[in-house]
């Protein structure tokens, strides 16, 4: 009787694995029979034509590019600063015990600093549950708030105060805001990933460096972040991977159905891969002309984040031999 | 107070948040000798063995009272810098624990954040402590290899040699042999015997007999408290206090 339950969950689980694998299989494989044919030198280099159903995804290509740097300097920094400071700065025993801690020293010296503490750490679990829940927002959200907050707050403020009346140059969709727009759809990846990296260095290295006598700073600059800094970049790229393929926040905040110029300033509006894998799909006047052009949009872009994912890995595993061997 | 006292402590107490973990304890650590910390686990010498370079302020809910002072210094006053404490009192820790940079770069390490950028001064004192902590030999055709591929005797030395090239006078060491195995264990105890030349050394550990070897005196601590501190000959042939007694004759442990 065991031996048949046995057979059955090895069975059933098995089978989940299949399934999963052939799901992939079919996906994948469709995306890259018909998109590989539909690859040429003309596509990846020329701009669309013949109302999108003829010509390449040159401009697309370049707008994504552009976007996911301007995300990237935008995200990363503020994200590995804002971990940096949660995991390394933030009291450590956590609010609960921060908060007994205070109220327990009635009467002596150092309480102003155990309230400090306390309050640090209320500041470490408010931040800490916004970055969490700022993960499970919906991208069209983003989107929307993009629109509301750079765009109409930001970008308008900014030309009332530098341009003529009536001029627009930072309130429209742009280059700047999408990528600020797509730098907080990442954040709490490229956070959640950089604590965990900080995590994984021993307690031991930063005792050990602080009995030299490093201030905290020296610590966290030269064995800290260098023994982090892998598990960062993984994280970061992972994080901006996922940001590279996103439509939703950018649907407001700047990406152009078709532009007959590429983006040289970033006030300019862009042309997108995931975007153009939209307008191809939804507004084309010849669905059968564009299915080539829109199978090989895909597959650039699925390409450009499987490389983008693939260098994550390769970061991890080489520093994960580079302990190994040492 | 002893005249030649190098570190010299009153009435010191340790509070972990609520709980207090050291009762009252006085003692005056003499310059250029070895005095060793033994007791049962948990009965605080190693707490206190890190209040000497205020290691335990990194440590949440660390809180103490009394006065600890080196050369006269009250180390808890609120002026006192504790980075450049840190400085004059080394430490080596029971776990080595090299960065994981080069040989050359760990003893560099507190060079470098000690400011001094002089390539030809620092090779000369990395190449100095190495010598000190008998490490030389072993390594100097290898400087540039990574201090992981060292054996767990060698990490443990080129520790010593990692806190010596700062120029402490004081160096603390917390049961540095304990994860080592016997000829590893002998060296550092070989080391520990000659530095005390230049340094002013305080070791934990939970080896009495290394305690009997390398130690000129001996601080015996149980639940908290100094219970008996005086010459290792003495304490170890004839002890004055039927708790030392039962301690070092292994009645309990």
């Amino acid at each position: 009787m065991n031996r048949i339950g046995d057979r059955i969950a090895i069975t059933t689980l098995a089978l989940s694995v299949v399934l999963i694998l052939a799901i992939l299989i079919v996906i994948i494989g469709n995306i890259v029979i018909h998109g590989a044919g539909a690859l040429s030198w003309e596509f990846v280099s020329q701009p669309p034509r013949a109302g999108l159903t003829e010509g390449g995804i040159f401009p697309a290509i370049v707008g994504t590019a552009a976007l996911v740097i301007l995300m990237t300097i935008a995200a990363v920094p503020l994200g590995v600063a804002t971990a940096i400071y949660l995991h390394e700065y933030t009291p450590a025993e956590g609010l609960a015990l921060a908060w007994a801690r205070f109220r327990a020293s009635k009467n002596r010296p150092g309480r102003r600093k155990l309230f400090l503490r306390a309050l640090s750490a209320l500041l470490a679990t408010i931040t800490r549950s916004a970055v969490a829940n700022l993960a499970g927002v919906p991208s069209i959200v983003f989107g929307l708030f993009g629109l509301g907050f750079f765009i109409q707050f930001v970008g308008r403020a900014i030309d009332r105060a530098t341009q003529e009346p009536g001029e627009v140059v930072w309130g429209q969709g742009s280059l700047l805001w999408a990528a600020c727009t797509l730098a907080l759809l990442t954040l709490p990846t490229v956070i959640v990933a950089t604590e965990e990296a900080l995590r994984t260095v021993p307690q031991d290295l930063r005792e050990a460096s602080l009995a030299l006598g490093a201030t905290q700073w020296e610590t966290i600059r030269r064995v800290v972040l260098p023994g982090s800094l892998p598990g960062i970049l993984t994280g970061a790229i992972l994080g901006i991977s996922r940001g590279a393929g996103e439509v939703a926040p950018i649907l407001f905040t700047g990406a152009a159905y078709y532009l007959p110029f590429l983006p040289h300033r970033i006030t300019d509006q862009f042309m997108h891969l995931g975007y153009h894998v939209l307008i191809l799909s939804t507004q084309s006047p010849d669905v059968e002309a564009t299915k080539p052009l829109l199978y090989g949009t895909v597959f650039v872009l699925l390409a450009l984040t499987f490389l983008l994912n693939l260098t994550g890995v390769v970061i991890r595993s080489r520093t994960r031999s580079r302990l190994k061997t040492s | 107070m002893n005249t030649n006292a190098k570190i010299s402590v009153r009435d010191f107490n340790f509070f972990y948040g609520e709980s207090k973990v050291l009762h009252g304890i006085d003692i005056d650590i003499p310059e250029k000798e070895v005095t060793a910390f033994i007791g049962p686990s948990g009965c605080g010498k190693s707490t206190f063995l890190r209040s000497i370079n205020r290691m335990n302020d990194i440590i949440p809910g660390a809180r103490v009272e009394g006065r600890l002072t080196i050369d006269g210094q009250d180390l808890y006053a609120p002026n006192v810098d504790v980075v450049s404490l840190r400085r004059r009192v080394g430490m080596v820790f029971q776990k080595s624990n090299p960065f994981p940079k080069s040989i050359y770069e760990n003893i560099a390490y507190g060079l470098r954040i000690g400011g001094l950028r002089d390539r030809k001064k620092i090779d000369e004192i990395v190449e100095r402590s190495l010598h000190r902590a008998a490490l030389w030999g072993e390594v100097k055709d290898r400087l540039n290899a990574s201090a992981l591929a060292l054996s767990g005797g060698q990490q443990q030395r080129l520790c010593i040699a990692r806190a010596l090239a700062v120029d402490p006078d004081v160096l603390l060491m917390d049961e540095p042999a304990s994860a080592l195995d016997p000829i590893a264990t002998q060296k550092i105890e070989e080391l520990v015997y000659e530095l005390k030349t230049n340094y002013t050394i305080v070791i934990v550990t939970h080896n009495m007999q290394q305690a009997a070897r390398v130690s000129d005196r001996t601080a015996f601590f149980m639940l908290g408290k100094l219970v008996e501190y005086r010459d290792t000959r003495t304490l170890f042939t004839t002890p004055a206090e039927k708790l030392t007694e039962d301690y070092i004759t292994g009645r309990f442990g």
